[in-house]
């Protein structure tokens, strides 16, 4: 087996995140030596986090520069790296920072790079990758000839590796960082007053656009449509997602749920997220429940029409009932 | 602001989200059964960046949006149809797969080549969009490898949101984890921004803009490079659709409150 480099950047405190860990696991599990890469303003702490990992070697691009993430800095930091390990398979965690700037290095390295991998096995001597094509609508075993060969793994696809933290041997790959015309100012959360995108969340919620329609009796109830989510999202802890229709609607004027923004979309042009269970209000159509489900295990839908050939054969249950009823009672009882 | 921009989207068409896809296998590799028949659309994150970048050009006079699109031309041709109604932009169509099995390296040399070949490109004033994935592959790292072809590092993705700013620079939102975007602040352009869903709605058809266009995009239909996409060295083992299917358990005619705890007791289940 080739040996493989695994590309790590620091979170906040300098520990590496679930992510980073889960890729790591995959990279133990490929078989051959691991050389950890680690990128950030000290690693220390999360080299010493993955010391009885197994590892090698555990290489690291540190200092001020490589704090925050940006294109440029992380790009140089990773090629470095890449370069200094002289490994063939390099395997990293598809992290908003390492999605960004890995492409980018994998180009200079002469390589190539495979993102989205929801799986990395060695067949036969040989490196296979599975991935989704289509948004998640068919999938894929690859293989390349091309080395380096950069593969992002998708979070939430592999258990991650855990053990005893230990004292690592960290050798500092000297980079000048690049001179970079962008400057990192912070991070901002949507205009609204509280959380409801929980990626470690154990429920999606997913509501439709049925919940600013007219109801029985012939008005819209939006005002208590955003009472009984807000409700449900604060008693379960669960994180919230959208349809395209709903969340296009505060495109076009119309009444809106305040607090759903592009970011909480599923489906096509939205996310796929990852979470044990799901439950689906007031939804209609392939979007939610095919595409924006690929990845969740238990699925449960409230709707009104029981024929909604969208929720049957996807869902586990489908409850034919007015979720506003529903989710009151709901809210009562969590 | 006053200094005009240029701003290159890169974008192609997808099979329409309703069409169902089936993966074939040929000599060449996988590829979509009926491919050629499937109504096809602007991929939708490059329609997002293709507006993005037709506002901001008619906010800053003096600016102009071209659209880099890869495809095969009979079929750029039908979906240039309507996308062109849309915003004013100017053509520049390569001749080649569109295929969500193409190898993003190829694709980026392709589009890179395209762009460096715009007369009177000034890299100064150059901002290259496009989506931060695309509907088809999704691979998210095309844009990137552009960028290094054109020696561009200042690059941004998952972009929400651009502010020009009075001293030539700008402010770019970008999506990262737990439902946050990160704030950055670039000095200058030349830059790469992979656009999520921005905050525009898709622009209403307008018969005027779309006349305007098709002028220009006819001639670029026509004088479209061949650009084949060889996918050396990139295997397929397999692509299969997924098989589940669920067995649905229906309940109706049974109180709220009766579903509700049931839901409940789900919930609450490890």
């Amino acid at each position: 087996m080739d040996p493989i480099l695994l590309l790590a950047h620091t979170e906040a405190y300098g520990t590496l995140g679930k992510p980073a860990l889960e890729a790591l696991a995959a990279a133990l599990a490929l078989g051959g030596p691991v050389t950890v890469g680690l990128v950030g303003a000290q690693v220390r702490t999360a080299a010493n986090q993955v010391a009885g990992s197994g590892a090698v070697r555990f290489l690291a691009v540190q200092g001020e520069a490589f704090a925050e993430p940006r294109y440029a800095t992380d790009a140089a930091a990773a090629e470095a790296l890449c370069r200094a390990a002289d490994c063939q398979i390099v395997l990293a965690a598809g992290t908003s920072r390492w999605a960004r700037a890995l492409p980018g290095a994998a180009f200079r390295l002469g390589g190539r790079v495979d993102t989205h991998a929801t799986g990395i096995a060695a067949r036969d001597g040989s490196v296979t990758l599975t991935r989704w094509f289509y948004r998640q609508r068919m999938e894929a075993v690859l293989t390349r000839d091309e080395r380096p060969w950069v593969v992002l793994l998708d979070p939430g696809c592999v258990v991650p590796w855990s053990g005893a933290a230990g004292s690592a041997a960290v050798e500092t790959i000297a980079v000048e960082a690049p001179p970079a015309r962008t400057t990192v100012q912070g991070y901002r959360a949507p205009q609204t007053d509280e959380q409801t995108i929980r990626p470690d969340a154990k429920l999606l919620f997913v509501a439709g656009a049925g919940w600013t329609k007219k109801q029985a009796d012939g008005a819209a109830h939006t005002a208590e449509a955003e009472e009984l989510i807000l409700g449900f999202l604060r008693a379960s802890k669960a994180s919230l997602g959208g349809s395209k229709s709903l969340v296009d609607l505060s495109g076009e004027g119309e009444a809106v749920l305040r607090f759903m923004t592009h970011m909480n979309q599923i489906g096509q042009t939205g996310s796929t997220p990852r979470h044990p269970k799901g439950l689906s209000t007031c939804c209609h159509g392939e979007e939610p429940h095919v595409v924006g489900w690929r990845f969740i295990h238990e699925r449960r839908a409230i709707n009104l029409d029981g024929n909604c050939g969208w929720a049957r054969g996807k869902a586990d249950v489908l409850y034919v009932a007015d979720a506003f009823a529903v989710m009151r009672e709901l809210n009562r009882m969590l | 602001m006053s200094t005009p921009l240029q701003i290159v989207v890169c974008g192609s068409f997808v099979p329409d989200p309703l069409q169902t896809l089936e993966p074939v296998n040929g000599p060449s590799g996988p590829s979509l059964k009926n491919e050629m028949m499937l109504p096809a659309v602007l991929d939708p994150w490059a329609g997002h960046a293709l507006y993005e970048a037709a506002n901001l050009a008619q906010r800053i006079a003096g600016s102009k949006v071209w659209l880099v699109s890869l495809g095969a031309k009979a079929k750029l041709q039908q979906v240039m149809m309507t996308v062109a109604q849309k915003v004013p932009f100017e053509l520049v169509a390569l001749d080649g797969p569109a295929s969500g099995f193409g190898d993003s390296f190829e694709t980026a040399a392709a589009l890179a080549g395209a762009i460096e070949g715009i007369a009177g490109l000034d890299r100064a004033r150059l901002l290259v969009f496009g989506g931060w994935e695309s509907a088809s592959r999704g691979a998210g790292s095309t844009l990137q490898m552009i960028g290094e072809r054109l020696g561009i590092t200042e690059q941004f993705q998952g972009v929400d949101q651009l502010t020009m700013r009075e001293d030539g620079g700008f402010e770019v939102l970008e999506r990262v984890e737990g439902g946050r975007h990160q704030v950055s602040l670039c000095a200058a352009p030349p830059a790469v921004l992979g656009w999520a869903t921005g905050h525009l709605p898709e622009p209403k058809n307008n018969p005027q803009v779309g006349m305007a266009n098709m002028r220009m995009v006819m001639p670029a239909l026509q004088k479209a490079r061949a650009a084949p996409l060889a996918n050396t060295g990139l295997k397929f083992a397999s692509v299969t659709l997924p098989k589940q299917q669920r067995e649905t358990r229906i309940v109706k005619n049974i109180p709220a409150a009766e579903i509700a705890a049931e839901i409940a007791a789900w919930i609450r289940e490890d």
